[in-house]
């Protein structure tokens, strides 16, 4: 399975929570897929989406999701030890970890080649890390969901992208409305 | 009252509930007091985007936050601020150690230095600089600025607002 298609899968899912979903063709494509005042939407700064998740977590009660990528996490590798030794039940970190850099071009990152980030948040001390397939990722999102225990998924999963629009909606409007979704 | 504990007092009467941190050695008063103080989440980052990031995600979540680091960060995180805090609108106090000003002991230190306000100003950041121990007194008039325009602003504070650090 490719990106889109896991995004299509865990859309019901991820339609009743806080979504911070990474920059780029991930963005684009569950905003084509299943737009939400509850997904906050990143146009830029590559490789926040899992600080600002976190960051939202920990402000607030309600069960954070953000959506990353395994160049994103490589990107921003300090991230791993902060959410490790910061445990914040509320916040699951997804990485869709399809070995490549999707939205420049598809060129390979390390976490497709010797890199294992399962065992680089391990490392890093984060308590819950779960590697899936493709496949079981819906299963594992829900488990996590419910266990109220702040959980990594490493999702391993095919590469490529889905043609879909550039997100054109203003940024203040995108952070307004998921504000509000937040206060809702 | 010492100028760490007034400062922190003044971050916790604007309503600052979440304040992340790089050190510096002159920071290193103010981030204990950072951290004794129960009012205030503290995370420490590992670098000052990531920390940006933390900043723009408590602050979504109705928790004002602020971050306190270095002014070399400014030359890691200028993406981060045009395209996270300035373009999404995010008000972001950043407290910042102004290294390689008057009695700095380190050479290094002023190659970014003479950088640090003419890239604030290139990005359009609102910047006050600390230079005497009374200029603190315009801090909590600053931080009400920040939340009142939603822009990050900086502070930056040299050595001699904070005594002294390794005078020559």
């Amino acid at each position: 399975m490719i990106r889109s298609e896991i995004l299509k899968e865990i859309a019901p899912i991820l339609r009743d929570q806080l979504v911070v979903c990474n920059i780029g063709i991930p963005s684009q494509e569950l905003h084509a897929i299943d737009d939400q005042p509850t997904n906050f939407y990143m146009l830029g700064t590559m490789g926040l989406a899992s600080s600002i998740g976190l960051g939202l977590a920990m402000a607030q009660p309600k069960p954070v999701i953000a959506i990353d990528g395994d160049g994103s996490v490589l990107t921003n590798l300090c991230t791993l030890p902060t959410i490790a030794n910061n445990v914040t039940d509320n916040y699951i970190l997804l990485i869709i970890d399809n070995g490549s850099y999707g939205s420049t071009g598809d060129q390979p990152t390390y976490a497709g080649k010797k890199t294992s980030l399962a065992k680089v948040a391990e490392a890093c001390g984060c308590d819950n890390v779960v590697e899936c397939r493709d496949v079981d990722t819906g299963r594992v999102l829900q488990e996590a969901l419910d266990s109220k225990k702040m959980t990594v998924i490493v999702c391993k999963c095919d590469s490529g992208n889905a043609t879909m629009p550039v997100i054109t909606m203003d940024p203040v409007v995108i952070r307004d409305r998921f504000m509000k979704a937040v206060q809702a | 009252m010492s100028i760490h504990a007034k400062i922190v007092d003044d971050f916790v009467a604007n309503g600052v509930g979440f304040i992340t941190t790089v050190p510096c050695k002159q920071l290193a008063g103010v981030i204990d007091e950072v951290e004794a103080r129960p009012e205030i989440h503290h995370v420490p980052s590992n670098k000052e985007d990531e920390g940006m990031g933390l900043c723009a995600g408590s602050y979504m979540g109705g928790k004002r936050a602020a971050i306190i680091m270095q002014n070399t960060a400014i030359g890691v995180t200028i993406n981060t601020l045009a395209t996270l805090i300035q373009y999404y609108r995010m008000p972001l106090p950043m407290l910042i150690s102004y290294r390689g000003e008057l009695r700095e002991p380190v050479a290094c230190q002023v190659e970014m230095a003479v950088h640090t306000k003419a890239l604030l100003a290139q990005l359009n950041i609102p910047t006050y600089h600390f230079h005497n121990q009374s200029d603190v007194n315009e801090f909590d008039m600053i931080l009400k600025y920040t939340f009142m325009c939603n822009k990050p602003v900086a502070i930056l504070t040299d050595a001699n607002f904070w005594g002294g650090y390794g005078d020559q």
